[in-house]
C-alpha cells in the first residue's frame, strides 16, 4: 500500500515537474508547479512529517504561487517563442538523462548497511510541531539566524538588480 | 539543559552582520550629504572586526552545540577574509564612481559575503557550512552584475547564478546522502564515523562525499567545473573580480579542509586518484588557456584556475605541512591577486577599456612605481624567490613529495615553468616595448595605496615567511 502511494505521488511530482519546463504557456507552467508542490507535500506526509507537508502547501502552493500567478498576469506574458529542436538540445537531453540513469543505478546498487542512519528508529515525538519548534529555536538557533541574513542579502540584491535607477 | 550560546565565539560574524545593517542605514540617512559615508563606515567595520579577530585569537573548542568552531583555523581564515575585504573595499570607490554605480548596497553586499565566508571556515555542521556558502554566493551573484548597464556584467551575473544553483543541487544531494549514512550533519560525528567504519567510503558515503566534493570544487573553479570562471571574472566589475578570485576560493578550501581533512583516516585509493587527476587537469588546462589570452583580466582569471590546481596538490598531500602550506598560500594569494587586478584596472584606463596587454607598454618609464609593483605581483604569482608566492609553492610541493606524489610535483613544477611565459610577458610589455600614444595614468590614491600594501605584504612575508607559516601550522594543529 505504501509503495503504491509512493509511486503514485512520485510519478505525479516528476510528471508535473517536467510539464513546468515543457509547457509553452506560462500560466499552465505555474499550475503544474502547484501540482508538483502538492505531490511533494504528500510525500512528506508519508515520511511522517505532516507539519512540513502543511507548511509546504500553505507557504509554497498557497502564498508563493499566488505571487507567481500575479506576476505572470501583470507582465501579460504570451507564449514563449522557441527555436525548435536543435542538435545541441538533443545532446543535452541525452547527457542529462544518462547522468540521471547512472546516479539511479549507483544508488539502487548500494545495499544499506545495518548501522546506517537510514535504518534508525524514529524518535517518538518525530515530526510534531513541538519538536520542530524546539530544534529550530534551541539547537538550530544559529542556522535559523544565518538564514535571516541570507534572505536579507537576497532581498537587497534583488532590489539592486531590479530597480531601474538606484538613488 | 545547557544552552550553548556563546556569542563571543561568533564575534567577527556578529560585527559583520551588525555592520552590514549599519552601512545600509548610514547610506540612507547620510548618503545624500556625505557621499562616501558608506565607504568609510565599511572600512571602519572591517578594521574593527580585524582587531577583534586578532586580539581574541581562537583557542579551540566549539559553541552553539558544536556547530561553530572557535579555533585558530577559524581565526586564521577570518583574518584572511577580512584582509581581502579591506583591500577590495579600499580601492573600490574609484571604479564605482567612474562607472556611475556608486551605491551603498555594494559595501553591504561585500560585508554579507564576508559573513558567509566566516561561517564556511568555522562550520562544525554541514548546515552552517551550507548557509554560509549560500549567503556568500547570493552576494557574489549580485556583485558580479552590479554594473547593470554593461551587458557583459549582466552575462557574468546570470551565468554564475544559473551554474551556481545547478551545483548547489549536487552539494545538497551529497549532504543528504552523507546525513543518511551517518545519521548526523555534525562534522565531528562524520569524522568519527569515517574513523570507525571498516570501509569509510562504503554504503552511500562514497557517492555522498563525491557529490559534496563536486559542489565545492565548483566554487574553487577546479577543472572540469571551471567553465564559468573566465566569463564571470571577465564580466564582473574589476574590484569584484579581485574579491571573487581570492576570498571565496579561500573559503571553499577552508570548508574542504574542515570536511575532508582527517589525518590518519585513509579514504582509499579511488579518492586519491580522483584528486590527483583533478589537480593535474586544473593546473594544465588553466595554464594552457592562460597562454593564449591577450586580455590581462582573462589571463588572471585562467591563472587563478591554475593556482587552484597547485592548492589541490597540497590538499591531496593532506599532511601538516601541506595543509599549513595551503593556508599560507591562500593568505598570500589574496595579496597577489588583489594587487594585480588593482593595477590592471588602473592601467586599463590608458587604453580602450579591453584590458589589453598592450596597455602596459612603457609603464616602466611612465610610472616606475606601478611597474615595479606589478612586477612583484607577477613574479610572486610565478613563484620566484624570495617573494611570498615562492614559499607557498615550496611548502605545498615539498609536502606532496613527503607523501610520495613525486610525479604530481614534477607536473606541478613543469606547469610553474610554463606559467613564467605569460606572467613575464606583462613585464616585457612594461619595460621593453614601445607603445602607441596612450593616455597618462590618472591619479587614484586609494588604488595606489592598495597596490603598495599588497606589494609590501608580499615582500615582507617573502623575506620572513616563518611567523605566518607558524601561525598557519598552529591553526592546522588546532584542526586535528
Amino acid at each position: 500500500m505504501e509503495t503504491f502511494f509512493f509511486i503514485l505521488f512520485a510519478v505525479v511530482a516528476i510528471f508535473s515537474g517536467l510539464m513546468v519546463i515543457l509547457k509553452k504557456n506560462p500560466i499552465a507552467s505555474v499550475m503544474f508547479l502547484i501540482l508538483a508542490l502538492f505531490a511533494t507535500a504528500a510525500l512528506y506526509v508519508m515520511l511522517m512529517a505532516p507539519f512540513m507537508a502543511a507548511i509546504q502547501i500553505i507557504v509554497y502552493a498557497g502564498a508563493i504561487m499566488v505571487l507567481f500567478l500575479f506576476v505572470v498576469m501583470l507582465l501579460n506574458l504570451s507564449k514563449i517563442q522557441e527555436g525548435g529542436v536543435s542538435a545541441l538540445k538533443i545532446i543535452g537531453a541525452l547527457v542529462a538523462g544518462g547522468i540521471m540513469v547512472a546516479i539511479a543505478v549507483v544508488v539502487r546498487s548500494i545495499a544499506i548497511p545495518a548501522d546506517s542512519g537510514f535504518l534508525r528508529e524514529l524518535p517518538a515525538e518525530y515530526g510534531t510541531v513541538e519538536s520542530i519548534g524546539r530544534s529550530m529555536f534551541i539547537t538550530y538557533l544559529l542556522p535559523f539566524e544565518i538564514a535571516s541574513f541570507l534572505l536579507l542579502a537576497a532581498i537587497i540584491g534583488a532590489v539592486v538588480l531590479a530597480k531601474k535607477k538606484l538613488e | 539543559m545547557n544552552y550553548d550560546y556563546n556569542l563571543s565565539a561568533i564575534a567577527v560574524p556578529l560585527i559583520l552582520a551588525a555592520g552590514s545593517v549599519l552601512v545600509l542605514l548610514t547610506d540612507v540617512l547620510l548618503g545624500k550629504k556625505a557621499k562616501d559615508s558608506a565607504y568609510q563606515t565599511t572600512l571602519t567595520i572591517l578594521a574593527l572586526a580585524g582587531v577583534f579577530c586578532f586580539t581574541r585569537w581562537g583557542t579551540g573548542g566549539s559553541a552553539f552545540f558544536g556547530q561553530v568552531y572557535t579555533d585558530g583555523f577559524t581565526s586564521f581564515f577570518n583574518l584572511a577574509f577580512l584582509t581581502v575585504g579591506f583591500l577590495v573595499v579600499l580601492n573600490s570607490p574609484n571604479y564605482l564612481i567612474r562607472n556611475g554605480i556608486d551605491h551603498g548596497e555594494y559595501y553591504m553586499l561585500i560585508l554579507l559575503a564576508l559573513l558567509g565566508m566566516t561561517f564556511m571556515a568555522s562550520a562544525g555542521d554541514l548546515l552552517i557550512f551550507f548557509l554560509g556558502l549560500e549567503t556568500m554566493s547570493i552576494c557574489l551573484y549580485v556583485l558580479a552584475g552590479f554594473h547593470k548597464s554593461r551587458a557583459k556584467s549582466n552575462e557574468s551575473s546570470l551565468k554564475y547564478l544559473l551554474l551556481g544553483a545547478f551545483f548547489t543541487g549536487f552539494l545538497l544531494y551529497g549532504m543528504a546522502l552523507v546525513y543518511g549514512q551517518v545519521g548526523s550533519t555534525n562534522l565531528a560525528e562524520i569524522s568519527n564515523y569515517l574513523a570507525e567504519a571498516a570501509n569509510p567510503l562504503g554504503g552511500y558515503m562514497g557517492i555522498g562525499l563525491a557529490l559534496l566534493l563536486i559542489g565545492l570544487t565548483f566554487k574553487m573553479a577546479v577543472v572540469p567545473f571551471h567553465f564559468w570562471s573566465p566569463d564571470v571574472y571577465d564580466g564582473a566589475p574589476t574590484p569584484v573580480t579581485a574579491f571573487m578570485s581570492t576570498a571565496p576560493k579561500a573559503a571553499a578550501f577552508a570548508a574542504a579542509l574542515r570536511i575532508f581533512y582527517h589525518p590518519g583516516i585513509e579514504l582509499g585509493i579511488p579518492w586519491e586518484n580522483v584528486l590527483w587527476v583533478l589537480a593535474v587537469l586544473t593546473m594544465t588546462v588553466g595554464n594552457f588557456a592562460a597562454l593564449a589570452q591577450t586580455s590581462v583580466k582573462r589571463m588572471l582569471a585562467y591563472s587563478s584556475i591554475t593556482h587552484a590546481g597547485y592548492l589541490l596538490v597540497g590538499f591531496l598531500a593532506s599532511n601538516e605541512l601541506g595543509a599549513s602550506g595551503m593556508l599560507f598560500y591562500l593568505f598570500m594569494y589574496g595579496f597577489m591577486n588583489v594587487g594585480a587586478f588593482t593595477i590592471a584596472y588602473l592601467v586599463n584606463r590608458r587604453g580602450k577599456g579591453n584590458y589589453n596587454l598592450s596597455d602596459f607598454a612603457q609603464l616602466g618609464t611612465k610610472s616606475p612605481m606601478l611597474a615595479a609593483l606589478m612586477s612583484i605581483f607577477m613574479l610572486s604569482l610565478t613563484g620566484i624567490p624570495p617573494l611570498a608566492g615562492f614559499f607557498g609553492k615550496l611548502y605545498i610541493f615539498s609536502a606532496a613529495v613527503q607523501e610520495g606524489y613525486v610525479w604530481l610535483v614534477v607536473i606541478a613544477v613543469l606547469n610553474s615553468a610554463i606559467s613564467v611565459f605569460y606572467y613575464l610577458r606583462v613585464m616585457v610589455m612594461m619595460y621593453m616595448r614601445e607603445g602607441e600614444d596612450l593616455a597618462d595614468l590618472e591619479k587614484a590614491p586609494t588604488v595606489a595605496i592598495t597596490a603598495v600594501i599588497c606589494g609590501l605584504a608580499i615582500l615582507i612575508f617573502g623575506l620572513f615567511p616563518s611567523p605566518l607559516l607558524d601561525l598557519a601550522r598552529a591553526s592546522i594543529i588546532a584542526l586535528l
